[in-house]
């Protein structure tokens, strides 16, 4: 059996390796992307925002003229200690709270955070100035750290569902899934080739954009390479399960190609690929969970910008493993050799 | 044709069908055939496109399943010994690209666990000189030979050549042919679907004629001929007849142009035309072929 699988997993590789031009864009499209935002952004984020912890989910302006402002994002929070944090990595420009002790806290490091300081105070004018000040110390996140993952996350959704789910369903259409069909490998024998074989290739890209980025950009990395590279490998896993559901059956390119941006394109929007999910509704980040990106996503950041721990991770980890099973189970039970 | 290969002694079956249906929503594709094959020789399904024969192929092999009924090797229902044993030339296969035509043979030798010997392969296929070309870039004739050895790399007792020669010019088919009658002569069972006539004729000990999914006619070739004709036939064009030519048996193939007469009295039948036609200058007088038992079993040509 392990003959079989390694010689569909060898094939596979030669394949991918000598395309020359897929090859490339597989590496250049996260370098290009990196490498641009970060000189195109300097590194930092553009919009002030500004956490509000209260027990709704809804900002109610009447509490303060401060919410009324233009320009600044209000984004309800629940979790103090969690906003806090944020506010220390230059996340939440400022986190205010309401009620009976008004108070605020703000990170005399964070220029914005400034900004938005005297724009609360100004606008407290007109109200009693009561409000409470509370100091965070903390070093900024820049974008290019927060983005790190989402780009090499959103890289490793698309070469894991087009590298494994378009190229099956050309295999099919082509008439070589057919050809294998008439020898003695068995279905689960060539999925666990091709799963084994976008792994190696994908996890070989990742590992070294990222090497380069770390090692150019001096990414930030509070936490464990293990537990970053674990997440990685779960996270692809689950993603070349979900590529190998939909091309399981499908016997036109085209509709494959539908089929993987119709997840795709939803995944990479409400993952928080390119940015934060904090002030997105309700609903938005409830089917975000569904998506295994945001569970890589969430872990990879919590593990270098927050220096999580594999223990920390391990329910986003345990997430996308069932995500796994549950496509894998799918995938197999209607895996279809032929176009019959 | 392959006669001096009765053998003696009757050889075991190496594969029967039985009552093999297979109904697709708008279409009747396979309607109860049945045959079987002893071990050894060469057994051709021959119909135009659209009679059923490569369903009925893939069906066997396992690739399309049936509607209804059974396929044995060696007795016993199709399954594992068949995968490791059989091996298949399918008529459109596509092989990985980037990939040379020796990591082509080795990627699928690799598969099975009865192995031919890569060197014999090489040279049996006439491979030598192509073994680090990409499979791109490989003409008609030279693809045709890889998938052969792809279908040779387990040394199969049983070989399936679905239009083995379709698109070959005629110098790679001539060259075709001689490989598949060396794997006969090294005693390989094969079961060879094709379109062609001639091909049949050359290379299989028993044909089955199929049309509209259902064998019409199954038997040597020489035997199948000699019992629908007694004798040689005459061909004419239509246009040189005069008259109705009564009182002469003949048949008329008004798509094809000419009239037919099957005789064993050649002079006397030319004789009796010379009264009716034009002239004698276009008459062909020919030994009766596959082509016209087709045509007469169904009414429409081999490559209609």
């Amino acid at each position: 059996m392990f003959g079989r699988i390694y010689a569909i997993f060898q094939g596979r590789n030669r394949e991918f390796l000598r395309d020359r031009a897929t090859l490339a864009w597989n590496l250049l499209l996260p370098v290009v992307l990196m490498f641009g935002l970060s000189f195109a952004l300097g590194g930092d984020r553009n919009a002030y925002t500004v956490g509000v912890l209260q027990d709704s989910d809804t900002i109610v302006e009447e509490q303060h003229p401060f919410l009324g402002m233009r320009y600044i994002k209000f984004v309800p929070v629940k979790d103090k200690d969690d906003a806090l944090l944020k506010v220390s990595r230059h996340q939440l420009d400022l986190l205010v709270e309401f009620g009976d002790a008004p108070r605020y806290w703000v990170n005399p490091d964070s220029a914005k955070g400034h900004f938005v300081e005297l724009a609360l105070l100004q606008a407290g004018t007109t109200a009693p100035p009561t409000i409470d000040k509370q100091q965070i110390t903390g070093e900024a996140i820049r974008y290019v750290d927060w983005v790190l993952p989402g780009i090499l996350g959103m890289n490793m959704m698309f070469s894991c569902m087009f590298g494994v789910g378009y190229v099956v369903v050309r295999y099919r259409k082509n008439g070589f899934l057919k050809r294998l069909q008439a020898t003695p490998l068995s279905s689960f024998e060539f999925i666990t080739a091709q799963v084994a074989s976008r792994m190696v290739l994908i996890m070989s890209i990742t590992v070294f954009v990222y090497a380069g980025t770390h090692l150019f950009l001096d990414t930030r990395m509070d936490g464990n390479f293990f537990t970053l590279f674990l997440v990685a490998v779960v996270g692809a896993i689950s993603m070349i399960s979900l590529g190998l559901v939909i091309s399981a059956r499908v016997t036109s390119e085209e509709l494959a190609g539908g089929l993987l941006n119709m997840i795709n394109w939803p995944m990479m929007l409400l993952s928080g690929v390119w940015f934060s999910l904090e002030g997105a509704g309700e609903l938005a980040q409830n089917v975000a969970k569904i998506f295994p990106l945001t569970h890589v996503l969430t872990s990879a950041r919590a593990v270098m910008l927050d220096g999580a721990s594999l223990a920390d991770v391990a329910p986003s980890l345990l997430a996308l493993t069932a995500l796994s099973a549950l496509f894998i189970g799918i995938g197999a039970k209607v895996f279809r050799w032929g176009q019959n | 044709m392959n006669e001096g290969r009765v053998p003696l002694t009757p050889m075991p079956t190496v594969l029967e069908a039985r009552n093999l249906t297979k109904q697709y929503p708008d279409v009747q594709a396979v309607d109860g055939v049945s045959f079987s094959m002893a071990e050894g020789i060469c057994f051709g399904l021959l119909g135009p496109n659209g009679a059923g024969k490569t369903t009925t192929v893939e069906i066997i092999e396992g690739v399309t399943p049936a509607s209804s009924g059974e396929v044995f090797y060696y007795g016993e229902p199709v399954g594992e010994r068949f995968q490791q044993e059989a091996g298949i030339q399918f008529q459109n296969t596509a092989l990985q690209d980037f990939l040379t035509v020796r990591e082509t043979i080795e990627m699928f030798r690799a598969l099975y666990q009865r192995k031919a010997d890569f060197d014999e392969l090489v040279e049996q296929c006439s491979l030598g000189d192509l073994l680090d070309r990409d499979n791109r870039k490989l003409s008609g004739g030279q693809r045709q030979r890889l998938l052969l050895a792809v279908a040779l790399v387990n040394r199969p007792r049983l070989i399936f050549l679905d239009e083995p020669t379709t698109g070959l010019d005629p110098q790679a088919r001539r060259n075709f042919w001689d490989l598949v009658q060396r794997l006969r002569t090294e005693g390989s069972s094969i079961v060879l679907t094709t379109h062609y006539m001639d091909e049949a004729q050359v290379l299989c000990d028993e044909i089955a004629i199929m049309d509209g999914g259902k064998i019409v006619t199954q038997g040597s070739p020489e035997a199948l001929l000699r019992e629908h004709y007694k004798g040689l036939i005459i061909e004419l064009p239509i246009d040189d007849v005069t008259g109705d030519l009564a009182g002469i048996e003949h048949t008329v193939f008004d798509n094809l142009g000419i009239v037919e007469v099957v005789t064993s009295d050649v002079s006397g039948s030319l004789q009796g035309l010379s009264a009716h036609v034009l002239s004698l200058n276009h008459i062909k007088v020919r030994q009766p072929n596959l082509e016209d038992l087709f045509l007469d079993l169904t009414g429409h040509t081999l490559r209609a």
